[in-house]
């Protein structure tokens, strides 16, 4: 089956962003395929490469980053929100004189759209969080 | 596009006080593009999404509840009210904006003043 995933919390404050990492492994493993991974509302915080976790602590970001890499995963951040929430890569970092970009590897920004297709090309569309 | 899905967004929240109300309508109004079934369901405090007369100014935030009665020329226009969750909070459909949506199922409140 293929699955699109909405992530729709930031990191930590709440469960959201692992319960749907471990969802979205666990579907990998039993040989499921993941359409897409979205990020919305303060789910885009998941995608800044400057969290610095305590060392005891898992580190989302790159628990991410690392599914990413190895399965070959669209890790999408909702412009939109992300622009909000000050999540930049180096394009929309010039675009909007910024000194700086925090997307994390593996990830990349791009619209709504993006949301929408996941759900019309995947066969179950499942959102983690309020 | 083929491959028509129905897409049903639930609203569960306050319009304001947290942004989930207004990024929700933003993928709504980007995702009419796409001519896809929509459908919204407004349930818990997300009915006060749909109060008539909405005042932000003291708060200082954007007032973008008029944006729901401009979706239906969007082609969305199937809202669905749960009358329980406006029974819980001393609501009733005559609160509510004067906006046209299906009345499918007994379990949802009717639209107050339907417009031609």
């Amino acid at each position: 089956m293929q699955f699109a995933i909405v992530v729709n919390e930031g990191p930590y404050t709440h469960q959201a962003s692992d319960t749907a990492y471990h969802f979205t492994k666990a579907a990998l493993e039993k040989g499921h395929g993941i359409t897409r991974v979205f990020f919305y509302h303060d789910g885009v915080n998941n995608g800044t490469r400057l969290t610095v976790p305590p060392q005891d602590d898992r580190n989302l970001q790159k628990l991410w980053s690392e599914l990413g890499e190895k399965h070959k995963l669209d890790l999408v951040v909702c412009i939109a929100a992300a622009q909000r929430r000050g999540i930049l890569d180096a394009d929309e970092a010039k675009r909007h004189g910024k000194d700086a970009s925090n997307i994390a590897p593996g990830f990349r920004i791009s619209g709504l759209g993006q949301l929408i297709e996941a759900g019309i090309e995947a066969d179950r569309l499942v959102v983690f969080g309020d | 596009m083929a491959n028509k899905k129905r897409f049903l967004y639930v609203n569960r929240k306050a319009p304001h006080g947290t942004i989930y109300a207004l990024e929700s309508l933003e993928v709504v109004l980007i995702g009419a593009a796409f001519e896809q079934d929509v459908s919204l369901a407004f349930i818990d405090d997300g009915v006060f999404q749909l109060m008539a007369g909405q005042d932000t100014a003291a708060a200082g935030v954007k007032n973008f509840s008029r944006t729901y009665k401009a979706l239906g020329d969007y082609e969305v226009r199937k809202f669905y009210v749960e009358r329980e969750s406006l029974e819980e909070r001393g609501l009733t459909v005559e609160d509510l904006m004067p906006i046209t949506y299906e009345d499918e199922n007994e379990d949802y409140a009717r639209s107050p003043r339907s417009c031609p």
